[in-house]
């Protein structure tokens, strides 16, 4: 069996007295999306920065197809393969698809003695692109600021696949959106994965990972409480382990006790 | 607030066949040439150059405004604060201001000035050193504000007060006096001085006047003008530069998604502070530009120069269309305001308005600029 795409090791990182993670192990396979869930505060965020090179784990080891690396910065990370789509998104609303598509990586042609922006190429690739991974767009020169959230959602991931990502760190990506958008979002996860793109997908929406994912791991408090294949766990059994089943069997007495409205 | 709020597309039209594949989108109308203008920054200055373009034939049609010597004048007057405008609209576009190049204009002037007159260097040296202490002090500019994190806004009226007081401190210093004159003495002979003074097109010119087109001088039967001030070409020229940068480099798309998101073009790795330095140089580049042209053709210099030339060229890049808190913008907008600009004040001198209205006039025509570009914006963005 090859070796994992990237893989944690016992990592831990500690912010002064505050213990973010605390020996956590994590694996991801090409080709597979690993769910990431916790509550708020579980180190999620942490677990991200460090895969992304923003932080350096105080200790443990990070593994990139088997060996040992050390990431110094985002831009390392991102030159070995490992794209992490932010919440923000990283995209200018008054820019065009393709003005914004190939931001900071612009196709360059020669014009006489100048060089300048191929924006033709750029128009037709991004298009190309984003239709190719089930995108519809009107046409690549609009404005993302007149795409919807899902879509936009789906432009920054179809710009990390196109430059070359093997991994594919998404924060959240389905957190903002509606039943439907979120829908399109799942199945470009889906085609990545069809790619054999490794996607780590971070939710804390339980419906929305357990449609797409291959494995999940739960961070609770700063650990790992588990990693689970698809076939060895529920989707309640999951509800019930990232959320706590008994705070929330807890809640719901504690709300019976507030109303008349619990009598329905 | 970097995006107009109603642009939003109806989901319902949105989300209208969303996973079909194919290769044509059937949401895809074919857009008419009157939306397609819609979606340019530069349409609100448009019509506002031909409306007062139409307002003056009619109220001005017979005054010598529209002569040859009328033209010239107000193109002259556009070009000046056109090649201030058209390095402000790049600066404004990437999200920042410079209000420094209006006591930039004064302190250039005397670089050029001082050296020339009190020390004998060659006119051609002192302009170089003009240039060069200018972006220099674009260059500070800029890296305060992008070191710092302080609004342009601040650092720059910081540096227009700082740059005014030097500039009398200093003319006080050398020479006694707050001006200096006489400079065509030694710029008359020098190769320098047609490149920012000279006329272009004689040829033509006298072509035309031969041909009845233009008015001769009763005296001497001469064209009534000489030919073309080449500042004109200059502001032509810059603009076309600055357009091509803009749309068609990717300079001008790091221009774009600095002042779009700062934020965002730093993640995807644009170099956001570089592009912003560069542009702080440029306008200041401008500033010496334009302090090069006016000692040449006037022959002096004054540490009061430009005085309020910051907000006139703001006034200028607004009008063109150019969103004040950046990413969007166009140096033909800017070109077309400074148009504006010029032709009013002239216009109003022609027809023998008091020139007292004329500040009342251009800052209403701003408002009213701001409101119709807003407007026009939100209206494109959402019909595309």
């Amino acid at each position: 069996m090859p070796p994992p795409a990237v893989e944690l090791k016992d990592v831990s990182k500690y912010f002064g007295k505050v213990i973010a993670l605390n020996n956590v192990t994590f694996d991801l396979r090409k080709g597979e999306v690993h769910c990431l869930l916790g509550d708020n505060g579980a180190g999620k965020s942490t677990l991200i920065k460090i895969l992304s090179g923003v932080h350096v784990p105080d200790s443990g080891e990070i593994l990139l197809e088997g060996r040992v690396v050390h990431f110094g910065s985002p831009k390392e990370t991102l030159d070995r393969g490992i794209a992490t789509v932010y919440q923000d998104l990283a995209l200018v609303p008054l820019m065009s698809v393709a003005r914004n598509f190939f931001l900071g990586r612009e196709p360059l042609k020669r014009w006489g003695p100048f060089t300048q922006f191929d924006l033709d190429y750029a128009n037709a690739t991004a298009y190309r692109e984003l239709n190719g991974m089930g995108i519809q767009l009107r046409d690549a020169e609009q404005p993302v600021g007149t795409l919807s959230g899902g879509e936009r959602q789906c432009l920054a991931i179809a710009r990390a696949i196109h430059f070359g990502a093997k991994v594919l760190i998404l924060d959240e990506p389905t957190s903002a959106l509606g039943v439907h958008q979120a829908s399109v979002v799942l199945k470009l996860i889906a085609q990545a994965r069809a790619r054999g793109i490794g996607v780590i997908f971070i939710s804390h929406n339980v419906h929305h990972a357990y449609a797409v994912g291959d494995r999940f791991t739960i961070l609770k408090r700063g650990r790992s409480i588990g990693t689970y294949p698809k076939g060895g766990i529920t989707r309640n059994e999951l509800l019930n382990l990232m959320a706590g089943g008994k705070e929330l069997v807890d809640l719901e007495k504690e709300l019976a006790a507030l109303g008349p409205a619990s009598a329905a | 607030m970097r995006r107009p709020p109603n642009i939003i597309i109806p989901s319902i039209q949105r989300d209208r066949g969303r996973m079909s594949v194919g290769t044509h989108d059937e949401r895809v109308r074919s857009v008419s040439v009157l939306s397609r203008l819609l979606g340019r920054p530069e349409l609100g200055a448009a019509a506002g150059a031909l409306l007062v373009v139409v307002f003056f034939a009619l109220v001005a049609g017979g005054s010598g405004l529209f002569s040859a010597k009328g033209i010239v004048n107000f193109l002259e007057v556009s070009a000046q604060l056109g090649i201030l405008a058209a390095a402000v609209s790049m600066l404004m576009i990437a999200g920042e201001f410079d209000l420094s190049i209006g006591s930039m204009i004064g302190f250039a002037g005397i670089l050029i000035a001082i050296p020339t007159i009190a020390w004998g260097w060659p006119i051609w040296v002192s302009i170089l050193l003009a240039f060069a202490v200018s972006m220099l002090v674009g260059y500070l500019n800029g890296l305060i504000v992008v070191k710092t994190g302080l609004p342009s806004f601040i650092v720059t009226l910081g540096s227009l007060f700082m740059l005014r007081g030097l500039t009398l401190g200093i003319t006080r210093v050398i020479t006694g006096r707050t001006q200096a004159s006489g400079i065509h003495e030694y710029s008359a002979h020098d190769w320098i001085a047609p490149i920012f003074a000279g006329q272009v097109f004689q040829g033509p010119i006298r072509w035309l006047a031969e041909m009845g087109w233009i008015d001769k001088r009763p005296s001497d039967g001469l064209p009534i003008i000489q030919g073309i001030p080449v500042s004109i070409l200059w502001w032509i020229g810059l603009t076309i530069v600055f357009t091509w940068i803009l749309m068609r480099t990717r300079f001008g798309n790091w221009i774009f998604a600095s002042g779009g998101d700062a934020n965002a073009a730093r993640n995807v790795g644009v170099p956001v502070a570089r592009t912003k330095i560069i542009l702080f140089m440029m306008t200041a580049a401008s500033a010496a530009l334009f302090a090069t042209i006016q000692v040449l053709v006037t022959g002096s210099a004054d540490t009061l120069r430009g005085n309020l030339k910051e907000f006139e060229a703001i006034i200028a890049v607004v009008i063109g269309g150019t969103l004040l808190t950046g990413g969007y913008g166009s140096a033909v907008g800017a070109m077309l305001g400074a148009f504006i600009f010029g032709f009013v004040q002239m216009g109003i001198f022609y027809t023998g308005i008091d020139t007292d209205w004329f500040k009342l006039f251009m800052g209403a025509m701003m408002v009213i600029a701001v409101l119709f570009n807003s407007y026009v914006r939100n209206h494109a963005m959402k019909s595309r």
